[in-house]
């Protein structure tokens, strides 16, 4: 029982990494490279660790990969925005089938106000 | 709050008993401290962990679900040769006001594939989302809006 679970998961967890990086090569602009990277590398790192949790069914090793699941949930979402963030605020192009832009809209509404110290931004 | 570590307290109770540290045997100690505690404050006038803990089981199961019905769509979107994805930044008001609520709700969208958190304006009204597959603008925020944000607003209010 234990065998296959950690055969079926850590099956699903290397597609998964597999996609993320195929979906390094074939995305069209930075923004969909950072959606797809993020996310699934995530979901294949986590399946992975849930299967080492499977295979040394040790509450030492289970408890270790609960946290590394945890910390990775609450961290990576944080890296992708401020990545996204930064990579905004310089000016990577946008592909060219984006529909709508409203953060654009946005920011230029806000810039006449005179928003001199973009450092000082949270 | 104080039923919650009543609960923890119960099932660490449980465990030295039993003598056995596993987590299904915490998990079993937990929800046996679960019914012990939902027998005896059914007087009480404060219920409201008694609803959250299902809902809160359930949120996250509906949030995997989510994840993986969306790394599905990508996945399958990323190994066949046409695209058809339609990306977009739009701008969605937010409900959720104090920190920790737009925290949580700003990882679960960003958790979800498809869709990112850009920017979060200034004042706190609105987030900025690039969503991957945008075919109805109005119908994706009231995704989001039902989906997760009401949910989670339950569970946390």
């Amino acid at each position: 029982m234990t065998d296959i679970l950690t055969a079926i998961f850590s099956t699903i967890g290397a597609l998964a990494i597999l996609f993320a990086s195929i979906g390094i090569l074939r995305m069209p602009d930075f923004y969909l490279r950072l959606s797809v990277t993020v996310k699934a590398s995530t979901l294949g790192v986590g399946l992975l660790l849930i299967c080492a949790a499977f295979t040394f069914s040790d509450v030492s090793v289970t408890t270790k990969a609960m946290a590394i699941i945890f910390f990775l949930i609450l961290t990576a979402p944080v890296a992708a925005h401020m990545i996204g963030k930064t990579a905004y605020h310089t000016g990577v192009a946008i592909w060219k089938g984006t529909i709508i832009d409203e953060l654009k809209d946005f920011y230029e509404k806000k810039a006449p106000d005179g928003d001199e110290n973009p450092e000082q931004q949270p | 709050m104080k039923h919650f570590l009543m609960n923890l307290l119960l099932s660490f109770i449980w465990v030295a008993l039993t003598g056995s540290l596993y987590y299904s045997n915490f998990l079993f100690g937990y929800l046996m401290g679960f019914f012990i505690l939902w027998i005896m404050n059914r007087q009480e006038a404060d219920r409201r962990y008694f609803n959250r803990v299902p809902k809160t089981i359930g949120f996250i199961f509906y949030f995997l679900y989510e994840m993986i019905a969306a790394n599905v769509q990508v996945a399958y979107d990323v190994i066949t040769p046409k695209y058809f994805f339609k990306p977009g930044i739009i701008r969605y008001p937010l409900e959720a006001t104090t920190d920790i609520e737009i925290n949580l709700l700003s990882t679960m969208i960003s958790m979800t594939p498809g869709t990112l958190i850009l920017d979060i304006s200034e004042d706190k009204k609105s987030l900025f989302i690039h969503v991957m597959y945008l075919r109805d603008r109005d119908r994706f925020i009231q995704q989001i809006k039902k989906g997760f944000e009401h949910k989670l607003l339950e569970i946390l209010r």
